[in-house]
């Protein structure tokens, strides 16, 4: 099961800054199990963001959000809905963000931390998508991460070696942060990019050890 | 001024600058670094050192340029993010800053797989821009990444690259917004093979007046040889090297001689270019031809200040 850790009430809300209406996606998998992004967690975010001002456009429980197309299907009955909205709150692990990221134009809010894949592996298998570094930054990155997919973990990239979509590494990978401006650009927001990213905490990594009391 | 170096004076003055680099040796002989900075001593404003470039181990930046130093070059030490986290960063800046090291050029560096030790673990702790923003607010804060003051001053010239021929295109405009953002006082870019291209991104560096914020200094490579050209043009991460230079170099009758041709050419027309505060030249194992190309660039004597 993967491991993850809602996001303090104040960084969500911080995210969504200047936002109205929100579409909220739930799952019925690992994050259900984590009590992080099962139903009652999405209702209790409902509650808690109506409180705050933000209009709840609709929600979608999806079991489970990292299955592709299964995600896409879900997605595609609420097309009209999430259209009309200014975001996507994602309540559950990295990897499930970025299949909804994949599956919908439209900027996407992760509302959980993924501390840990507790060994396993979520069920969009054609890539490694979350490296479990427990502090996810996919909010100001169009829900493409680039602790996973950038070879050197930039958060202000792309880095000089960024030729043709491809990353200096290998010709067969993608540069991570050429993913991230075309999305960014295609829903008008280059924008949160503008401002200096500071260094992410890595102490709430695996790369920092085994886990310790968080 | 903020650090006090030659390369600060030149630059503020207005004067347009001119900078070079050498790579250290791969081993432990101090000769190696210093019959370079002998050779180049008259004839540029500050030298560059590389850290690690190309992923390849050598002698450490900070310990060449103090070798540099105390010949009375200005040297310019470039830190990569590559192999040292935030803690062994700030500990060399403190040390090179007590040795009179005080400008200093963050950068990425080429990923470790590019390198002799392919199968080293990659740090990344911090990327180049939060490197620049860490060593302006050790500069203008006397404060620690972490916000714990550091004692004593911390005076450096803050320097950053940029490439103007890596993709995406329209983006790196904006990144270099960033740099200057983060603090960057000085930029170095890219070799300019396609001044066209370069002149584009110019123009939209001065769009946004970031020409105004920052001394940029236009890279050049004078080239050796056909063959260097090709390996630049298929091998070399981030440089951008057209075919038709390399067909010029492969036509040439006395390659040397087209490979100084253009790189001078270069120069005139980067000269032109408003907003471009001067040259780094980038003479890869051919450091031997700098003193030529800068007399016939018509740049010395070089100024003192």
């Amino acid at each position: 099961m993967l491991i993850s850790e809602q996001k303090p009430f104040e960084e969500i809300l911080s995210s969504l800054d200047g936002e109205k209406t929100v579409f909220l996606i739930g799952c019925k998998g690992c994050a259900e199990g984590c009590e992080t992004g099962g139903e009652k967690e999405v209702m209790e975010m409902r509650r808690k963001l109506e409180e705050q001002g933000k209009t709840i456009t609709g929600f979608s429980m999806i079991d489970m959000v990292c299955d592709e197309p299964l995600t896409r299907l879900k997605l595609k009955a609420h097309e009209e809905t999430i259209a009309a909205s200014d975001s996507l709150l994602v309540l559950c692990c990295g990897t499930g963000v970025q299949t909804v990221a994949a599956s919908a134009d439209k900027i996407v809010h992760p509302g959980c931390n993924t501390v840990s894949s507790g060994g396993a592996h979520a069920e969009w298998r054609e890539a490694e998508r979350c490296l479990e570094c427990g502090d996810c930054i996919l909010d100001f990155t169009a829900g493409i991460c680039p602790i996973a997919r950038c070879s050197k973990h930039l958060l202000n990239g792309p880095c000089g070696g960024s030729q043709e979509g491809k990353c200096e590494v290998s010709p067969d990978l993608p540069c991570a942060w050429q993913l991230i401006i075309e999305r960014l650009t295609k829903l008008g927001r280059l924008d949160r990019l503008e401002d200096v990213v500071a260094p992410k905490n890595w102490s709430v990594s695996l790369t920092s050890g085994p886990p310790t009391k968080r | 001024m903020k650090a006090g170096t030659n390369l600060e004076k030149i630059l503020e003055s207005g004067a347009f600058a001119v900078t070079t680099e050498v790579g250290p040796s791969k081993g432990s002989v101090a000769s190696v670094i210093q019959r370079k900075g002998e050779l180049l001593k008259s004839w540029c404003d500050a030298l560059n050192v590389t850290d690690n470039q190309s992923a390849v181990v050598r002698m450490s930046s900070w310990a060449s340029c103090v070798l540099l130093k105390q010949m009375g070059l200005d040297p310019v030490m470039q830190i990569v993010v590559r192999d040292r986290n935030r803690l062994a960063i700030q500990s060399d800046v403190l040390g090179a800053t007590a040795l009179g090291i005080k400008n200093i050029l963050c950068l990425s560096g080429d990923h470790q797989m590019l390198g002799n030790h392919p199968s080293a673990k990659g740090v990344y702790d911090l990327d180049s821009i939060q490197l620049i923003q860490m060593l302006k607010t050790m500069r203008d804060e006397r404060k620690f990444q972490c916000g714990e003051d550091i004692s004593g001053e911390v005076p450096i010239y803050i320097g950053a690259a940029a490439n103007p021929f890596a993709d995406p295109f329209e983006y790196r405009v904006i990144r270099l917004a960033k740099k200057a953002k983060a603090g960057a006082d000085f930029i170095q870019t890219q070799a300019v093979f396609d001044v066209a291209k370069f002149a584009k991104w110019m123009q939209m560096v001065r769009e946004r007046g970031l020409d105004k914020q920052v001394h940029i200094l236009a890279g050049v490579i004078p080239i050796k040889s056909a063959g260097m050209a090709r390996y630049m043009r298929d091998y070399v991460s981030g440089v951008y090297v057209p075919d038709e230079i390399v067909t010029k170099m492969e036509d040439a009758k006395e390659a040397k001689e087209e490979g100084i041709r253009m790189c001078l050419e270069t120069i005139e027309e980067l000269k032109d270019i408003e907003g471009v505060h001067g040259i780094h030249i980038m003479a890869v194992a051919w450091e031997d031809v700098i003193p030529r190309i800068v007399e016939a660039a018509g740049l010395m004597p070089r100024p003192a200040l």
